[in-house]
């Protein structure tokens, strides 16, 4: 992984091929990240229900009432949709970064560490948004005895089936970034090139 | 990496790993009781999932925190950090779930019928309070000792290329 001092440029083509196909990679876990994330942003936001419940009867007319569940009435679904959101848009700035402004700019090596620590940010926001919503769909789907708290989940069946699949979506998209971060971590050796002072990295 | 790099980290390293510990401490030590229509209800951090996740998460983070103290910094910098990136989501996650589930029971949620239970038991919601502020403080810590050595592991790759 670190170039060592009696490495002969020579070798420069299976250096390139090496940064070539790291960069490939990279590239389509990008992508996959931003499907990922974009689709647990549109499934959560869309997560709505009615349903009609039979209170009492009067007479020979039963007295119904219709009750919604809309994702806004938890913070944690909001967050969730925000914190996508935000995750769809950073995939997007570094792939046009990465396809369009390849060598135009001198960045005298800040790139790399722009890149990095921004995944990083984004990976940490996302993360907290998924767990959030994972516990209130355990404590919606199982509620909470001790507290009183009855579940929710056996009357909005589709609901709570909609929050996991975005969820799990999220959780792909946590994936996705977590390996990009790693590559970049690893394989920043390797994509500095040898022969210049600035390193090059994708 | 020379001692001006790794003091600072060694620093934060410390500082995380007892905000976590104590931000154990005070959850595990969290208990409260009320009487309500003769029955006692109790309230321990056992009682949910969420603040038990909590309480493992930052368990695992004192002792990972305490081991990455002894690492060589020179070989294994880039692993550690990797593995720092890990361990930081995992703390974000929990403290996230952990502050969500504790605005549902300070305020409840009207739209799902759950009444709010810090009325019955105030000392459990001040001490749950508490540690979350504790772990607060070790999220921070740990977010700034991932960016610190990520621009340490930048620097040593580029001088040795």
């Amino acid at each position: 992984m670190i170039i060592m001092a009696g490495e002969k440029v020579a070798d420069g083509r299976s250096i390139r091929r090496w940064r070539v196909t790291i960069s490939m990679v990279v590239i389509l876990l990008r992508v996959l990240a931003l499907f990922a994330t974009a689709a647990a942003t549109i499934v959560m936001a869309l997560n709505k229900e009615k349903h009609t419940f039979a209170v009492a009867t009067i007479g020979n007319t039963p007295v119904k009432i219709a009750i919604t569940a809309k994702f806004q009435h938890t913070p944690a679904n909001v967050m969730f949709v925000i914190a996508n959101g935000v995750a769809t848009l950073h995939s997007l700035f570094m792939l046009s970064m990465l396809c369009f402004v390849r060598d135009k700019y001198d960045f005298k090596g800040l790139r790399f560490l722009t890149a990095a620590a921004l995944d990083m940010v984004t990976i940490a926001v996302v993360s907290g948004a998924a767990t959030a919503v994972a516990f209130m769909g355990e404590v919606a789907r199982n509620g909470n005895s001790h507290a009183r708290w009855n579940k929710v989940c056996d009357n909005f069946e589709r609901y709570c089936d909609q929050g996991s699949g975005a969820m799990l979506a999220s959780y792909i998209g946590i994936l996705f970034l977590m390996l990009v971060n790693m590559l970049n971590i690893f394989e920043y050796g390797r994509l500095i090139n040898p022969s210049s002072n600035n390193p090059l990295a994708a | 990496m020379n001692k001006t790099q790794w003091i600072p980290i060694v620093c934060l390293r410390v500082i995380a790993m007892v905000s976590t510990f104590v931000a154990t401490l005070l959850m595990v030590t969290s208990h409260d009781s009320a009487k309500v229509l003769g029955m006692t209800f109790q309230a321990k951090y056992n009682n949910s999932p969420t603040l038990k996740y909590f309480v493992v998460v930052s368990i695992i983070t004192t002792v990972y925190s305490l081991g990455a103290l002894f690492v060589p910094p020179r070989k294994l910098g880039r692993h550690v950090l990797v593995i720092d990136l890990i361990i930081m989501s995992f703390l974000i996650s929990s403290f996230s779930a952990a502050v969500g589930i504790g605005q549902l029971g300070k305020e409840g949620n009207s739209h799902a019928g759950w009444i709010p239970i810090c009325g019955q038991v105030p000392k459990f919601c001040h001490h749950v309070t508490a540690s979350l502020i504790a772990g607060f403080v070790a999220v921070i810590i740990y977010f700034l000792l991932v960016l610190y050595s990520l621009n340490n592991v930048l620097n040593l790759v580029a001088f040795k290329a």
